[in-house]
């Protein structure tokens, strides 16, 4: 790893987020697993540094469109665990009052324009977002999640082209932990994912996305490249996904091995890694780290504890919000 | 007679349908060795291997098309797709493609392809993942729409839909899957078209599609107890519709509720209250009522997400007041 901020309070907070993350994932995880949360939900777990490493490089007015595995973009970009769980469980005092989810998950004061239950379908919004920038004379960017599966979605294809015409200030960001639900990438991905974008003349990279440091050094680049009007841009997130593709996918070894997830796991995770890193070049110590470990996982068990003695929405909440200037639509 | 689960019911369809035209394929995503997230293909692979049991991109328009394109030249098609609610994504392919062909080319051409998906609420899976979307397709002409309401006729529907000439639509309710009812092992289809009388009664018409089907046997329990009769009608296709049937049940009872899953507004109820107002208008002592999903996006939280469908206690309720008369007030 390569040192790029001379920041201590940065390292920190990245470590901290990419913490948060893997924290709430596991909270979530047993949330399933003792049937305490309705649905099913996609685990961000391993893929940290590439949620953090994005996100620590925006402003709080910079966008973001997340996917259905959103967890790790929400909190990345500033959410709170409160109201996190809340939605998770259906609460009225979730980020969209329950109506939403773990699939739709979205926090406007942040940036973060949800959560996507339709792979592939926040990339026309992503670069619709970026359009209002230019229009406006804004100098927010926005980052495009997406999965290596999304990458199939004729839609990237379309908004890309106009998003190289136009110049607009979008990053897609390829999170390609290998595979689409059950399916390796290399089945279903014909050729190289960044020389697609390439057709298009947008400038692509590939990157670890285990590594924190890298993924924001990278990003920090391009997000000054893309306010200058030099965008848009493309970037290969090399990662991996801990857990099954939803909770609920407990038995996968017809498509992966225990041995792949265990080297993952044990050799390439990105918060073992950065923390080393930090102990390594003494801006943390050990200790430091286990406080911080601790704070945060307290901070989950409180805000799951609240979340599950929080209310539902009242009945008379369904038929609100269909339209914006109606209060309730079927009154 | 044995007993099987929807699922089973609509892989044994399949199966016997590819050992006897080996012209019939599935494509779809995860349909292979997955088996699809619902599991209900698992096994096909196995007997029919990967070049007719074809595993695609997360690229629904792409797959689409490309079965549209099979079916036109010579092979039988059937298109797996995960969830309803992705049926936005193929419009295009399904409704000016397939649809039209067969009309377009004065009689020339056809696709004789199935489409294969799911509808549903109630399982908690938010807006994107819930809806019952079959009368958006069956307002399209030239295509026929099938809604099994059991593993019996799941796989007698399927049987005939794979071997007609048309583009033929079959929704599944994602919560039946694992619903058990009796199914022969020997051969059997279901002829489209054709109603089926699930329970006779004097008082009052029941029409109800897939999932609702239930809704209204159980209502029905509810009348009786009550002394109210009820006749409980499976249309089993919305395309074509068995109108004499339900037309001679209207005339009977003089009283008619139409149950389904979708959208309440401009839906399947309202056309089929509409063809009874046309038909039988001199037979009623009530007007037609229609219970469909609420107007509303499906909410994540279960309390909001349960009042949103149709329930055995909201059926029973109206039939009251269609019996009692508060309805003719009413209106
Ligand atoms: C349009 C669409 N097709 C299929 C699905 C079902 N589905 C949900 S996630 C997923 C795999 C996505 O893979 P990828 O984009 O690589 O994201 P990952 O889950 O690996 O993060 C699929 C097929 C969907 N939600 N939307
Ligand atoms: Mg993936």
């Amino acid at each position: 790893m390569v040192k790029t901020k001379t920041n201590t309070e940065d390292y920190l907070r990245m470590y901290r987020q990419m913490v948060r993350i893997r924290t709430f994932e596991d909270n979530a995880n047993q949330l399933y697993l003792s049937a305490k949360m309705p649905g099913l939900t996609h685990m961000y777990s391993g893929e940290e540094a590439v949620a953090v490493g994005i996100c620590e490089a925006l402003k709080v007015t910079d966008k973001i469109t997340s996917t259905h595995r959103g967890h790790g973009h929400c909190v990345a970009k500033g959410a709170e665990f409160k109201e996190m769980f809340c939605e998770l469980l259906g609460k009225e005092e979730g980020y969209c009052r329950g109506k939403g989810g773990s699939m739709h998950i979205a926090d406007q004061s942040n940036g973060n324009l949800g959560a996507n239950a339709i792979v592939g379908g926040s990339m026309g919004i992503a670069t619709g977002s970026a359009f209002t920038a230019k229009l406006l004379g804004k100098d927010d960017v926005t980052v495009c999640f997406f999965g290596d599966g999304a990458t199939a979605q004729g839609l990237m294809y379309e908004v890309m082209n106009m998003a190289a015409l136009w110049k607009l200030p979008v990053i897609y960001a390829c999170e390609n932990n290998g595979y689409s639900e059950y399916t390796k990438t290399e089945e279903i991905a014909a050729g190289s994912i960044t020389a697609r974008a390439e057709a298009f003349g947008i400038e692509a990279h590939q990157v670890d996305g285990q590594d924190v440091l890298a993924v924001n050094e990278l990003t920090q680049d391009l997000v000054a490249r893309a306010r200058k009007g030099e965008g848009p841009f493309f970037m290969e997130l090399m990662t991996y996904r801990y857990h099954g593709h939803h909770v609920g996918d407990i038995n996968r070894e017809y498509y992966r091995s225990k041995e792949e997830e265990q080297d993952w796991k044990e050799n390439r995770d990105p918060i073992i890694k950065f923390r080393s890193w930090l102990v390594e070049q003494g801006i943390a110590t050990e200790d430091d780290i286990e406080a911080m470990n601790a704070e945060v996982k307290k901070d989950a068990e409180e805000a799951v504890a609240y979340a599950e003695a929080a209310p539902y929405p009242d009945e008379t909440e369904v038929d609100m919000h269909v339209f914006t200037d109606i209060k309730h639509a079927l009154a | 007679m044995r007993e099987i689960t929807l699922s089973q019911a609509v892989n044994e369809a399949l199966a016997e349908e590819m050992r006897r035209d080996e012209t019939v394929f599935i494509i779809g995503e995860d349909v292979a060795e997955a088996g699809t997230p619902f599991k209900v293909l698992s096994g096909l692979v196995e007997e029919f291997g990967t070049e007719r049991v074809v595993d695609t991109p997360i690229a629904e328009p792409g797959f689409m098309g490309l079965a549209v394109g099979a079916a036109m030249t010579g092979t039988r098609p059937v298109v797996d797709l995960m969830f309803g609610d992705f049926i936005y994504l193929i419009m295009d392919q399904l409704c000016n493609q397939a649809a039209k062909t067969h009309y377009m080319s004065g009689g020339k051409m056809s696709a004789p392809l199935v489409l294969r998906t799911n509808m549903g609420a109630t399982r908690r899976s938010a807006a994107q993942h819930s809806q019952s979307l079959h009368a958006l397709v069956a307002h399209i002409p030239g295509l026929k729409v099938a809604m099994p309401s059991s593993a019996y006729e799941a796989k007698g529907l399927m049987k005939t839909a794979i071997r007609d000439n048309n583009p033929v639509v079959i929704f599944e309710d994602k919560l039946m899957y694992n619903d058990k009812a009796p199914v022969p092992e020997e051969e059997f289809l279901i002829p489209f078209g054709e109603a089926n009388v699930k329970r006779e009664g004097r008082d009052i018409t029941l029409i109800a599609t897939s999932s609702m089907v239930q809704v209204c046997e159980a209502a029905a329990e509810i009348l009786a107890k009550e002394g109210i009769d009820a006749e409980v009608i499976d249309p089993r296709t919305i395309v074509p519709l068995d109108e004499e049937t339900l037309i001679a049940s209207a005339k009977k009872t003089s009283r008619v509720i139409v149950v389904d899953e979708g959208h309440q507004s401009y839906g399947i109820t309202g056309e089929i209250a509409g063809r009874i107002n046309e038909k039988a208008f001199y037979h009623l002592d009530a007007p037609v009522l229609r219970m469909g999903a609420m107007d509303v996006p499906v909410p994540f939280s279960p309390a909001l997400e349960d009042i949103t469908v149709p329930t055995p206690e909201t059926v029973a309720e109206n039939a009251r007041k269609l019996m009692s008369g508060e309805m003719i007030h009413a209106a």
